[in-house]
C-alpha cells in the first residue's frame, strides 16, 4: 500500500433544518493512497456527495456543519483550517468536479477568462503566462483547436467539451488529490468513455490521486482500485475492486451488485433490493440496512455494527453476520 | 405471435427553425429523419441512442403527441396518421405512454386516486363507484397499496411515483405501452424493481412495449428486438442476443464497447469515438455517422446507405454490408 494523503476519520456532516438534525453523513472513515483511483459508491442521499463536499470545505453553512471527526490531508486537519487556507488548499492541492458542466461554468465569462483566473488565484503569475498555461491544459485535456477556444463561451461548447474544461480548470494547478463527483452521469456514453480515458491518463501521467464518486457500478468496476460503499450515511463496505466485484461481503453491496442488469449473459429475471432508502437518521440504533435485508436479525435492530476488518487483505464491513 | 401491432413506415419528423425579425423558417432540425420498423403483438421493442438521437420524438410521433412531417403508422390495422383529432382520443386508449420523469409527470393538487380516474374519465369508461374500484386494483397490481389512493405525489418517492405512472397508462387497458426513459430517473436497487414489475405486467396482460432508453444493458435486458438510432435514424435493428453478440453496424460497435461493464476482471477492447454528434439542423452528407466512423470509406461521404435486411431479421445501414461489395 501507498502513502496515504487524504485521510478521513469519523466524520460526521449534519444538517440542521425545521424537521431536525439530519446526519447526511454519519462517522464516515477511509482514506486516499497518493496515486490511487478511489470509489465512492452509493445511491441518492446515501451521503457520498456530502462527503465530498466537507472534504473540501464546501458544505453550506447553515444548515449544514461538520460535526466531528477529522479530515487530514497531508498531517493537517481541514475540518480545523480557516477559510484562508482552505482557499489556498482547494483548486491548488485539492480540486474538484461536478456533475453538471453546464451549470459548473459561468455563462458570461470565456473559458479563458475562467481558467485564467483560476490560475492566477494560485499562482502569481503576469497574464500572458497565465494564458499560456491556460492553452497548454486545455490541449492536456484533449480539446482540439485550444488557442480559439479560450475566447469562446460556455454556451458554444458541448457537452463533453465542457467537462473536458472543467477538468482542465481542476488541473490548472496540478492537485495531488481530484475529486470527481458523478463527472459522466449527464454524459453519453461514447462522451463517458472519452471521459474515463482522460481521466485515467491524468492518473497514470500525473499521479493525480482521484477520489471518484458515482452511483454507476460499471465506471468504478473499471476506473478505480479501491471501492468504498455508502448507505444512508454510512460506509457499509470497503475493499479492493476486486473484492467488492468478487467476494461482497455486506447485504448491500450483494444487492447493488445482483441489480445491474448485466449484458454480457442471457436475459433473466433481475434481482431487486425490497423497499427504498431511508431518510438518513430514520433509524437511530441499529444497522441503517436492516429493514430491508433478508439477514437481518434482533442484533442488527438493537446494536449498530461498526466498519472493522473482516476476512482477509483489508476488506472491511459494517455488517453483523460477518462480526462477533 | 408474430402479428405486426404496429408499423411504422418512412417516418419523418422536422422542427422547423425561425430567425430573422419576419420569424421566417431559415433552416430545419431533422429530428427524425426516415425510420420503419414495426412492433409484433406481445414483444417489446426497445430503442437506443444517445441524446439527440430522436428515440423520443419517434415515441412521441406514435401517439402523435407531435405531429410527424412524413411517413405512416398503421396501428392494429388502422392508419394512425390521417385520423382526426376525435379519432386519434380515441385510439389512444390503446396506447399509452409512460414517462421519464416521475416527479414532473404526476400532477401535485390531485390525489394519486384522480390521476390515475383521469384517463378511464376521458375515455368514459364504467361508472364513478367502478372506476375507484379499478384504481385500488391498478394500485396493488403496480405494487403499491390501495390505501395510497388518497396520498399526493409528492408524498412518494421517485420508484413509487413511476409505478402510479405505470398504473395510469395501464388504467385504460392499452394493447401498447410507449415508455420513454422510464428507469432513467431512479436508484440502481429501484431500478429492478421497476423493470420487473414491467416485465410482470406484460406477462399478466399480453402487453407491448416500445421501450426508449440510453442505457444499453437495461434495453439488454427487457427488449426482443432493439433498434440503435443515431441522428434521426435507426442504423441497426434486431433480436436483442443477436445485436448484443454480433453487432455490424461500426457505431452500434462502438456504442457497445463504451459502456463499463460492473465487473474488474472483465477486458473489453474500447473503441472510443472521436468528437461529438453533428446537430441535426445541418447532418453531414451521406452517411450521418461518417463523421466519426473509423471505417468510413469514400462513398459514406456521399451516400446514404439504405436501412436493408443483411441477415434474416438483422437490419443495418451501411454501406459496409453493399452487395456489390
Amino acid at each position: 500500500m501507498g502513502e496515504t494523503i487524504l485521510e478521513v476519520k469519523g466524520l460526521q456532516t449534519h444538517f440542521f433544518t425545521d424537521d431536525g438534525e439530519i446526519p447526511a453523513v454519519n462517522k464516515v472513515d477511509f482514506h486516499v493512497d497518493k496515486g490511487e483511483v478511489l470509489g465512492i459508491v452509493g445511491e441518492s442521499g446515501s451521503g457520498k456527495s456530502v462527503t465530498s463536499l466537507s472534504v473540501m470545505g464546501l458544505v453550506p453553512k447553515p444548515p449544514g456543519k461538520i460535526v466531528g471527526g477529522e479530515i487530514n490531508f497531508k498531517d493537517e486537519n481541514l475540518v480545523n483550517a480557516s477559510e484562508k487556507r482552505m482557499r489556498q488548499i482547494r483548486g491548488n492541492e485539492i480540486a474538484m468536479i461536478f456533475q453538471e458542466p453546464m451549470t459548473s461554468l459561468n455563462p458570461v465569462f470565456t473559458i479563458g477568462n475562467q481558467l485564467i483566473e483560476a490560475i492566477r488565484l494560485h499562482n502569481k503569475w503576469d497574464k500572458k503566462k497565465a494564458k499560456a498555461r491556460a492553452v497548454e491544459i486545455l490541449k492536456l485535456v484533449g480539446l482540439p483547436r485550444a488557442e480559439e477556444l479560450i475566447d469562446e463561451y460556455p454556451h458554444q461548447l458541448s457537452g463533453g467539451m465542457r467537462q473536458r474544461v472543467m477538468i482542465a480548470m481542476a488541473m490548472a494547478c496540478d492537485p495531488e488529490v481530484l475529486i470527481a463527483d458523478e463527472p459522466t452521469t449527464a454524459l453519453d456514453v461514447t462522451i463517458q468513455a472519452q471521459i474515463l480515458e482522460l481521466m485515467k491518463d491524468l492518473n497514470k501521467n500525473r499521479g493525480t490521486a482521484i477520489m471518484l464518486i458515482t452511483h454507476d457500478l460499471g465506471v468504478v468496476a473499471e476506473m478505480c482500485q479501491r471501492v468504498a460503499v455508502m448507505y444512508s450515511g454510512n460506509i457499509v463496505e470497503e475493499g479492493t475492486v476486486k473484492q467488492i466485484f468478487k467476494e461482497p461481503k455486506h447485504p448491500y453491496t450483494v444487492g447493488l451488485i445482483k441489480s445491474v442488469p448485466d449484458m454480457t449473459s442471457k436475459r433473466e429475471r433481475l434481482y431487486s433490493i425490497p423497499g427504498s432508502v431511508q431518510k438518513p437518521g430514520s433509524i437511530k440504533v441499529g444497522c441503517p440496512f436492516a429493514p430491508r435485508c433478508e439477514h437481518a436479525f434482533d442484533r442488527c435492530v438493537s446494536e449498530t455494527p461498526a466498519l472493522l476488518e473482516a476476512g482477509d487483505e483489508g476488506q472491511k464491513v459494517s455488517c453483523w453476520l460477518h462480526h462477533d | 405471435m408474430t402479428e405486426k401491432l404496429l408499423e411504422v413506415q418512412d417516418l419523418k419528423k422536422y422542427f422547423p427553425i425561425k430567425g430573422g425579425i419576419l420569424g421566417r423558417q431559415v433552416g430545419q432540425v431533422k429530428a427524425i429523419n426516415g425510420v420503419s420498423f414495426y412492433i409484433n403483438k406481445g414483444e417489446t421493442l426497445g430503442l437506443v441512442g444517445e441524446s439527440g438521437c430522436g428515440k423520443s420524438t419517434t415515441g412521441r410521433s406514435l401517439l402523435r403527441l407531435i405531429e410527424p412531417t412524413e411517413g405512416t403508422i398503421t396501428f392494429d390495422g388502422k392508419e394512425v396518421t390521417s385520423l382526426s383529432g376525435r379519432e386519434m382520443r380515441k385510439m389512444r386508449r390503446d396506447m399509452q405512454m409512460v414517462f421519464q420523469d416521475p416527479f414532473a409527470s404526476l400532477n401535485p393538487r390531485h390525489t394519486v386516486e384522480r390521476i390515475i380516474e383521469e384517463p378511464m374519465i376521458v375515455h368514459k369508461m364504467g361508472t364513478s363507484a367502478e372506476r375507484k374500484k379499478r384504481v385500488r386494483e391498478l394500485l396493488e397490481v403496480v405494487g403499491l397499496n390501495s390505501y395510497h389512493a388518497k396520498r399526493y405525489a409528492h408524498q412518494f418517492s421517485g420508484g413509487q411515483r413511476q409505478r402510479i405512472g405505470i398504473a395510469r397508462a395501464l388504467a385504460v387497458k392499452p394493447k401498447l405501452i410507449i415508455a420513454d426513459e422510464p428507469v432513467s430517473a431512479l436508484d440502481v436497487s429501484i431500478q429492478s424493481q421497476v423493470l420487473n414489475l414491467l416485465e410482470d405486467l406484460q406477462n399478466e396482460f399480453n402487453l407491448t412495449y416500445l421501450f426508449i432508453a440510453h442505457d444499453l444493458s437495461v434495453v439488454k435486458h427487457i427488449s426482443d428486438r432493439v433498434g440503435v438510432m443515431y441522428l434521426g435514424q435507426l442504423v441497426e435493428l434486431t433480436e436483442s442476443d443477436k445485436l448484443y453478440a454480433n453487432p455490424k453496424h461500426p457505431y452500434t460497435r462502438a456504442l457497445l464497447s463504451a459502456v463499463p461493464i460492473a465487473d474488474p476482471e472483465f477486458e473489453q477492447e474500447r473503441i472510443v469515438l472521436r468528437g461529438d454528434v453533428p446537430s441535426p439542423s445541418n447532418p453531414p452528407k451521406g452517411c450521418p455517422f461518417h463523421t466519426r466512423c473509423p471505417e468510413a470509406m469514400d462513398i459514406c461521404k456521399s451516400v446514404n446507405p439504405a436501412f436493408r435486411e443483411d441477415d434474416e431479421g438483422h437490419y443495418v445501414a451501411c454501406h459496409l454490408y453493399d452487395e456489390d461489395k
